[in-house]
């Protein structure tokens, strides 16, 4: 602190005696004009960690008043159509909170649209990230972080779901129950010491609580932490723009203009949530009834993040082997496999890219999905598997609404899980190559201006404009790749491993289409000039 | 090739990464570099610049309002008992409140920003996200001083000991969580259910028994052993009632195609199957009466009644598993016995507790088994 009036103000005062104590300056210094780049899609992870404060602060306000027991009670409290009914401690008093407390429907319903957006942005966020390759050198590991923070988040809302022992939640925990058995050899035994005994037991809804409000919280909160810090120390990668290199980063200084607009952001999102919460119901757990294994209505839904492992249960035939005497129940464990293969798979994606270019330079520039159409048909095949998966969760409403067979509207989905992912791989590296070639046409040529002229000779042309420098830029600045060819290693063999790189080399890179270079707009040049 | 027009810190010089399959582009394009910075109305204009002043103050003038809006919400908008329409009234007004004070600041804060604060753009330079160089050589020595001062990779006897103590160390807790359950054993607790021979078909949830009379053609019933109601929640009723929820369908006795064995298992027409669906275990509640057949809520299993409620579509393996019923001298239904295999979904011990008297419905079935 420089105070060089003779009485330092009251602010200077306090930072110094902080800074004594602390050392907080240093800190400040480094960080203080850090540089963020601004894009719309970086502002969804900020969208994370703002519901995320959202869910923590509404949350605490739920436990004051939540009874995470599953002891029965007999209802009464004001909601008059469930007077006098037993049921467990934890629906009556999620009941209370809705009836009873002032502002208890509204911080519940606060907790549960938070949540929802808390998982809608981190998937968005994901996508971005991974149709940007902003996964590369050297963010492969905060992908992993991130990755296991959508693991955590669903988690949480599965335990929260589960928790108000509403009949919803408890078929959710029924199908859980089901699933659990399913696992070869210690799936019975594992079901039975999860509900502590017989299923549903009275065991189940404050375990759950204890997970959901104390162990998975703390982990989210610290990786969340080791997020951010990676993010901070590995710097925010930026879009291609005149100005912009691999080497530096182009934006908003964190004090003061980053600080105002992302602590702003935080008030808007915030707001935005209230106000969805206070106009929209959520959850009316009330019209559901207490947790009783035996009725169940058509067209229950889970979660809708959930939606995709419930999916995969209904696309799956019923298949089930009995081998030696034991039961073995591939209609549960396929489904279980293929999902599990398709989180880890697209968790180690960035390790997997990465072996076939063979590219171990530092990556900041966040390429534009179309410059790199291998990897933008391979996240779209996965959110349209992922997809499919999602629609099949409600294929019986998709039956009903359209006056379809339920068993037609099941087969369709298997096959669209198959054949359209096929499809969409494909179709999305046409487009991608197409937008790519548009690209290069506009570089050398110009883009469409709308302007017609007539020419001396007699025809009408339309004029094409050139893009200025800036512009022009941003479809210039690519990386590009081409197939790598097989050599012998440094021993003077060529192993498997080295083909396999070849191909897959060539698979990734083999239709590219290279950037513009001087040359080539030299020439286009003047050809037009003719 | 963005990064050719900037001169490399020296540090990065010295790390020179292999490119892998990216090809160099060593006559590439230059980058233009920053477009010059366009000024916005409120820098040009005082005018606009006090208009934007006026306008944040006005956002966090209403924030205040809000808040106190939101005070005024909770008590004047009380919840009467019974009345949801208050219910409503709470929420709604308490929730906007709060929502116009966070969104004033927010609204307000991002006004001030975007309008007012200066928008020039900074550029930082990004160094490898690597330590130096010396700090990576002090590192190294640092972890070698550990070693040679501890002697870690030369008393091998000692290091391998304490990796071994501290892998062994996790296992107790194995051990620890297995009284999260009762000390029965898992598969017998879940292999029978309160069924026993006599006891009354009742119906759920009142336990009134019932009468073979009273169960017309076409009619479904959800049915509870009559003497389930006697349990009270804390002596399990939902987990008994979990294991031996049953449907009750009186079909037409020719619309019945009942296997060898099992004939004398339905009672005039009457069939009793558990309703707990063999695939992960939901109740089986939507009953078709024209086709007869029981449908899945949650992934759409559906299984024929006219056939043991063997499954025709889904992802169920198994048949839903029958009880053998008949009607006692009052004309009450009452079970024959236990079901003759585990009810609900599969698992992995599920064979060893198939009584002998079962009778397998379909060839399928045995198929699989031989
Ligand atoms: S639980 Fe019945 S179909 Fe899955």
């Amino acid at each position: 602190m420089t105070a060089t009036t003779a009485r330092p103000s009251l602010t200077a005062k306090a930072s110094n005696y902080l800074d004594e104590r602390t050392s907080m300056s240093t800190l400040v210094a480094t960080l203080g004009r850090k540089v963020f780049p601004d894009h719309w899609s970086f502002m969804l992870g900020e969208i994370i960690l703002y519901s995320f404060v959202a869910i923590l602060l509404s949350g605490t306000f739920l436990t004051f008043f939540f009874e995470p027991s599953m002891t029965e009670v007999f209802y009464d409290g004001s909601y008059a159509p469930l007077k006098g009914l037993a049921m467990s401690a934890a629906y009556a008093s999620a009941l209370d909170i809705s009836f009873d407390i002032r502002g208890g429907l509204l911080m519940r319903q606060l907790h549960h649209w938070s949540a929802l957006l808390f998982i809608a942005a981190i998937g968005l966020h994901m996508l971005r990230v991974f149709f940007t390759g902003a996964f590369r050198k050297p963010r492969e590991i905060n992908w992993v972080v991130g990755f296991i923070l959508f693991i955590l988040a669903l988690a949480e809302g599965f335990t929260g779901y589960s928790l108000p022992d509403d009949l919803l939640s408890g078929n959710g925990l029924a199908i859980i129950n089901g699933m659990v058995k399913g696992i070869p050899i210690v799936g019975t035994w594992i079901s039975y010491l999860l509900f502590g005994g017989v299923f549903p037991g009275d065991d189940i809804v404050p375990r759950l609580f204890v997970l959901h409000i104390m162990l998975l919280p703390a982990l989210v909160i610290a990786f969340i932490g080791i997020h951010l810090v990676l993010m901070v120390i590995n710097k925010h990668t930026q879009f291609a723009g005149p100005g912009k290199t691999n080497d530096n980063v182009v934006g908003a200084p964190i004090m003061p203009l980053f600080a105002a607009k992302a602590g702003s952001f935080f008030f808007i999102v915030f707001g935005a949530l209230v106000a969805i919460a206070s106009t929209f119901t959520i959850l009316p757990l009330w019209e559901y009834g207490p947790y009783d294994p035996s009725p169940v209505s058509a067209g229950t839904q889970p979660d809708w993040y959930i939606g995709f492992a419930d999916g995969a249960l209904r696309l799956m035939p019923g298949w089930e082997s009995e081998i030696l005497g034991w039961t073995v129940s591939w209609n549960i464990l396929i489904p279980i496999a293929v999902l599990g293969l398709f989180i880890v798979l697209a968790m180690v994606y960035p390790f997997i890219e990465q072996w076939i270019t063979g590219d171990k330079r530092e990556h900041h520039i966040a390429e534009r999905p179309r410059n790199n159409p291998t990897r933008t048909a391979i996240g779209a095949a996965g959110v349209w598997f992922y997809a499919i998966m999602w629609a099949a969760a409600s294929s019986d409403l998709i039956a009903t609404h359209f006056r379809l067979n339920v068993f037609h509207v099941t087969y369709a989905l298997q096959a669209m899980l198959i054949v359209g992912t096929v499809i969409v791989y494909w179709l999305t590296k046409r487009i991608a190559i197409g937008l790519q070639k548009k690209d290069r046409e506009i570089l050398l040529h110009g883009y469409e201006s709308g302007r017609i002229v007539r020419r001396p000779g007699g025809e009408f042309v339309e004029v094409h404009q050139p893009l200025d420098e800036y512009e022009a830029w941003k479809l210039k600045a690519y990386e590009s790749y081409a197939p790598v060819m097989v050599r012998p290693n440094a021993k003077g063999k060529i192993t498997p491993a080295t083909h396999l790189r070849a191909a897959l080399t060539r698979w990734f890179f083999e239709d590219r289409v290279s950037p513009v270079t001087p040359r080539e707009l030299e020439v286009a040049k003047q050809h037009d000039d003719h | 090739m963005s990064a050719e027009d900037q001169s490399a810190p020296s540090e990065q010089s010295i790390v020179a990464y292999d490119r892998g399959a990216a090809i160099e582009q060593s006559d590439g394009f230059s980058n233009p570099g920053l477009p010059p910075h366009r000024p916005r109305q409120t820098d040009l204009h005082p005018a606009k610049e006090r208009r934007a002043e006026r306008q944040v103050v006005a956002w966090f003038l209403l924030s205040m309002l809000g808040s106190v809006l939101a005070i005024v919400a909770y008590i004047a908008v009380p919840i009467e008992p019974g009345n949801m329409g208050s219910v409503r009234a709470n929420n709604l007004f308490l929730g906007l409140a709060i929502a116009l004070a966070l969104l004033g600041v927010g609204i307000g804060g991002m006004h001030w920003a975007r309008q007012l604060m200066s928008s020039h753009e900074v550029v930082e330079e990004r160094h490898l996200s690597r330590g130096s160089e010396k700090s990576r050589a002090r590192a190294v020595e640092i972890f070698e001083l550990g070693d040679q001062e501890s002697g870690f990779s030369r008393r091998t006897l000692i290091r391998n000991t304490l990796i071994g103590a501290v892998a062994i160390m996790p296992l107790p807790a194995i051990v620890l969580f297995r009284d999260l359950a009762p000390a029965a054993d898992a598969v017998d607790s879940i292999a029978h259910t309160m069924w026993t021979e006599g006891e009354r078909l009742a119906l759920d949830p009142t336990g009134t028994p019932i009468r073979a009379d009273d169960v017309t053609i076409g009619s479904a019933f959800h049915v509870i052993p009559e003497s389930l109601k006697d349990l009270g929640h804390d002596e399990g009723y939902l987990d008994q009632k979990a294991l031996a929820a049953v449907l009750l369908m009186r079909l037409p006795v020719d619309r019945l195609k009942e296997a060898p064995g099992r004939e004398g298992w339905s009672y005039d027409g009457i069939v009793a199957y558990s309703k707990i669906c063999t695939h992960v275990g939901c109740p089986v509640a939507l009953y078709e009466q024209q086709t007869h057949h029981l449908l899945c809520p949650c992934h759409q299993s559906t299984f024929d009644v006219t056939e043991h409620a063997k499954v025709v579509f889904g992802p169920a393996k198994r048949p839903l598993p029958q009880l053998p019923i008949t009607v006692d001298a009052e004309g009450y239904l009452i079970a024959q016995r236990d079901f003759t295999e585990p009810i609900g979904p599969s698992f992995w011990e599920r064979l060893n507790h198939i009584d002998p008297d079962h009778v397998p419905v379909s060839a399928a079935e045995t198929e699989t088994r031989a």
